[in-house]
């Protein structure tokens, strides 16, 4: 079982990939596309224009972003050994979003395209800054996700602040369109934003395997055999930061998939956190890719939001985690 | 030398030290038995020596890097979780003590014929492969046998040259088959020695206030705890 996942959602993703290059309301043929992308192309400027500036940037975020969701998401239940945690928990989702949030009401973003996303991510910075400060010095689990709850409700509050003083509704409408996440209409200068922190914190992430696997029993046994805690937190935070502050930059915030895809994987790679890890990374990239393209086939003319299609796939998802828990419990 | 020596160890919570400036040496070929009541500092002390715990005093344990104190000492916590369904081979494997070890603890415990989730814990730490293993009440809640089992598992290991400590509730378990006890009460160290000495009828009414039964078997020593004296 094992043995197959990894070829299955390695196929999966490229799969998607190329589906999300393919379609699109610009209608290309295959072969167009391809010679547009790749080389001069014979249907002219336009065509090698859709395929390079908007349908290259969106699917290569939609990679990334759905990678650096499932990875942290795995990595964080990994961490705090609790299969109901997801990567916004330390809060950098949140600061991030309220970064952006403030960029779009003061009116930088519209002056500047990269004010958003580099608002977004100082917002994340800030909040992992906090969170080492907060989380204490011995590497514990408790105090990491009571930080990052403080946090989260501060930056909630303060996103809220915003639309509360919003001057008018279409600046509001503008920052809860946003905080909805998509990843349509983005071009190639958001992904060479975002890429290096995604690929840097998924990187970071990734190392994390062993310390994960001895921390299946528990803090204890896992210092006694050999494994730094408090590295392993300072790893996992900033790795998380990283990835997570640089995805919602560029998408918005999209919730549910970190806490979804590790869920519906663990089983499947015999529930070892550091197999987990790349088959979280690729289920995620997988979930991201197919719902983007979900939201081009349902509904390619109203603009449907991508964090509204994985929460609503998500959340039933949810619950069902927790009608199983409860049988188990009782 | 010495696989353990803690020197002025001292644990406190708050202002209250639940472990007193306790001395202690373990050397090759001991099975330590820890004892003392609940609240006499036993896992305290275990943790604080193994550095897992913030403390006052020396001990050779706690200022080596994590990676060299995983070749030194393995340590078998009280609280057993397993967060994950993982397999028991992949349990094992966790220990990186290689595959030599791995496949020696896996067959001192059994694991080939009966697993169960105890001895599957112990077999981890055992792959580790130290020189010298720590661990909390390792008997608590098992099955006669597999209590017995335990305890010649670890006087295999002291008599392959190995250290054991162990907190152990059970007296007799102690007694029968720990080579040396250790006594704590109120977080100090009230006596060190010779099962039979340790035992004494002084020390069960001072520390636990029961009185007692020693008897020499064909089997080796045994000891009975008998009535409560207060």
């Amino acid at each position: 079982m094992t043995r197959v996942v990894f070829p299955l959602l390695i196929l999966l993703v490229a799969g998607l990939f190329f589906a999300s290059l393919l379609i699109g309301p610009a209608g290309l043929g295959l072969k167009q596309a391809m010679a547009a992308l790749f080389g001069r192309g014979e249907g002219g400027d336009a065509v090698v224009m859709v395929m390079r500036d908007i349908r290259l940037p969106r699917a290569v975020l939609g990679l990334a972003v759905g990678a650096a969701l499932g990875l942290a998401g795995a990595a964080m239940q990994g961490f705090l050994r609790n299969p109901l945690a997801e990567p916004g928990l330390i809060g950098v989702s949140s600061t991030a979003a309220l970064g952006a949030v403030i960029a779009l009401q003061t009116g930088l973003a519209a002056a500047f395209t990269l004010a958003l996303p580099l608002a977004a991510l100082l917002g994340a910075v800030l909040s992992v800054l906090l969170i080492l400060l907060l989380a204490g010095p011995r590497g514990g689990a408790l105090t990491l996700i009571l930080a990052g709850i403080a946090l989260s409700a501060l930056a909630g509050a303060g996103t809220s602040l915003v639309l509360n003083l919003s001057p008018n509704p279409f600046a509001a409408a503008e920052i809860v369109f946003w905080m909805m996440g998509s990843l349509a209409d983005r071009s190639m200068t958001h992904v060479w934003l975002a890429l290096p922190f995604i690929t840097l914190g998924c990187a970071a992430l990734l190392t994390t395997g062993r310390g994960l696997d001895a921390l299946t029993l528990g803090e204890d046994a896992a210092q006694s055999m050999g494994v730094d805690l408090a590295r392993l937190r300072l790893v996992i935070v900033l790795g998380t930061a990283a990835a997570i502050g640089a995805s919602v930059a560029v998408a918005g915030a999209v919730g549910f998939v970190g806490l979804v895809v590790p869920h519906l994987l663990r089983p499947l790679v015999g529930a070892r956190p550091s197999r987990l890890l790349p088959a979280s990374a690729l289920g995620g990239a997988a979930m991201i890719l197919a719902a983007d393209i979900a939201t081009r086939l349902i509904a390619p003319d109203r603009d449907l939001k991508l964090g509204v299609l994985t929460a609503l796939v998500g959340a039933p998802f949810f619950l069902h985690l927790i009608w199983r828990m409860r049988r188990v419990e009782a | 030398m010495s696989l353990m020596s803690l020197s002025s160890l001292t644990v406190r919570r708050g202002q209250c030290p639940v472990v007193d400036h306790v001395d202690l040496a373990v050397e090759k070929g001991e099975f330590v038995g820890l004892l003392g009541p609940n609240g006499a500092g036993k896992t305290s002390l275990l943790r604080a020596a193994l550095g897992l715990l913030p403390h006052e005093g020396r001990s050779s344990l706690s200022a080596l890097a994590p990676a060299v104190r995983a070749r030194t000492v393995a340590f078998l916590p009280q609280g057993r979780e397993i967060a994950w369904p993982v397999t028991v081979a992949d349990l094992v494997a966790l220990a990186e003590g290689g595959a030599e070890a791995q496949a020696r603890a896996i067959a001192r415990m059994g694991l080939e014929n009966y697993q169960t989730r105890r001895a599957t814990e112990l077999a981890r730490a055992l792959a580790q492969d130290a020189p010298l293993l720590l661990a909390d009440e390792p008997a608590a809640g098992l099955d006669p046998e597999a209590q017995i089992r335990t305890m010649q598992v670890f006087r295999d290991l002291a008599e392959e040259g190995r250290g054991v400590v162990a907190s152990i509730h059970d007296l007799g378990l102690a007694a029968r088959h720990c080579t040396r006890l250790v006594l704590l009460h109120r977080g100090r160290k009230v006596a060190d020695g010779a099962p039979r000495d340790v035992l004494s009828p002084e020390n069960l009414a001072e520390v636990f206030g029961v009185r007692g039964f020693h008897a020499e078997t064909e089997d080796g020593p045994v000891f009975q705890p008998l009535g409560v004296i207060r």
